[in-house]
């Protein structure tokens, strides 16, 4: 490195000038006309597939904006590695959190939705008694989505 | 990038050189905005996770679908929200224009483009301040939900309750985000940058602006597109 202090090194990230701030507007201004375009696309679909094909596309235009962002106009791109891992690896912890507490939320509603108050006391009570068993174990099978989710 | 890749064969743990190769403003405040991020992610995935959790949720298209000036019936949705989102971006563009002018010592430039940035920071603030006042009159606020779910069922009020939560949180960080180019603006104007011989400050108030910016286009996504 020619610059040992950073005092006289004040534009050692400015890397590109003006143009690139341009060529990142522009590309950011595209990415949101799409995200857009999507959005109205969106209001006409009733199929489900369709619909979440279309918000996958979407969550990928929005990683892509926060990439320009935080790369160009934050200037991540031309910091020291070192340095960005120390802020990228923890934000990982988010990636974990999202999936975690969206299966969570996801479970949680699945067993709200099959939860049969009825069937699950039934069970309980007929574990003793073994010719019920039997019995139990066909219930529980129909009823899976409450023990097992 | 001419740094990393300087900085391959450079020994830049053996002492003698800041390792990160930033001051530590600068790296405080990434640090300061890595945590935040925490903060907004925490919201959104809260959110996120009670959606998941419901059986329906009003459509944000039958939600939002007003502007200024519009009538009762309009039927316009995504309109207004995309005007705040292009007024942010390009508020993000005149902060890096008056950064860049800072590390050519353009002090003009550099007052131009705050101008623009703050003039653009109001903007949005004006915009979400008709929002809230819309919404607020079609009777959406804390605990109380005037939107039926999508499929037509009756909703909670955790649509509303994250709405006003998370752009609430939001707009205070633009409102934060406005007093600090203001008071960027007006050093600017006294000269202390030109004295202190950079304009390195700005710089740290960009980069808080950017992340203003940043968690706009998730709040933008998971609120009014998803």
């Amino acid at each position: 490195m020619e610059h040992s202090t950073l005092a006289a090194d004040p534009v050692h990230d400015n890397h590109g000038g003006t143009k690139e701030i341009w060529r990142t507007f522009w590309i950011l201004l595209g990415l949101t006309i799409v995200e857009l375009v999507l959005g109205y696309i969106m209001i006409g679909v009733e199929s489900q597939g369709g619909r979440l094909g279309l918000k996958g596309a979407i969550i990928i235009l929005m990683l892509a904006k926060a990439f320009y962002i935080v790369a160009y106009f934050m200037h991540l791109k031309g910091e020291i590695r070192n340095l960005v891992m120390t802020i990228l690896v923890p934000l990982s912890l988010l990636l974990w959190a999202i999936i975690a507490f969206l299966y969570e939320g996801h479970s949680y509603r699945n067993n709200r939705n099959t939860y049969d108050a009825y069937t699950r006391e039934r069970s309980h009570i007929q574990s003793t008694d073994k010719k019920a068993d039997e019995k139990g174990l066909h219930e529980k099978k129909r009823t899976g989505a409450n023990t097992m989710e | 990038m001419e740094t990393t890749t300087v900085g391959a064969d450079t020994k830049w743990w053996n002492g003698g050189k800041s390792p990160f190769n930033v001051e530590y403003g600068k790296l405080m405040m990434w640090y300061f905005l890595m945590s935040d991020s925490f903060t907004f992610g925490a919201f959104l995935i809260a959110y996120g996770t009670v959606r998941f959790s419901s059986n329906g949720w009003p459509d944000p298209n039958e939600v939002f679908k007003s502007y200024p000036g519009a009538g009762e019936a309009t039927n316009a949705p995504l309109v207004f929200v995309s005007i705040m989102t292009f007024i942010l971006i390009v508020s993000s563009v005149t902060m890096v224009l008056a950064v860049h002018a800072g590390h050519e010592r353009n002090r003009k430039k550099v007052v131009t483009n705050l101008v623009w940035t703050i003039l653009g920071g109001l903007a949005f603030l004006g915009c979400q301040a008709w929002e809230w006042n819309h919404l607020h009159h079609e009777g959406a606020w804390w605990g109380r939900n005037p939107f039926p779910n999508a499929d037509g069922t009756g909703s909670t009020t955790n649509f509303t309750n994250f709405f006003f939560t998370i752009t609430g949180f939001h707009g205070f960080h633009v409102l934060s985000g406005v007093v600090i180019n203001i008071v960027m603006l007006v050093m600017t104007l006294l000269g202390t940058f030109e004295k202190k011989g950079h304009y390195l400050m700005i710089e740290k108030a960009g980069l808080y602006w950017h992340f203003v910016d940043l968690v706009w286009v998730f709040v933008f996504t998971c609120f009014y597109l998803l």
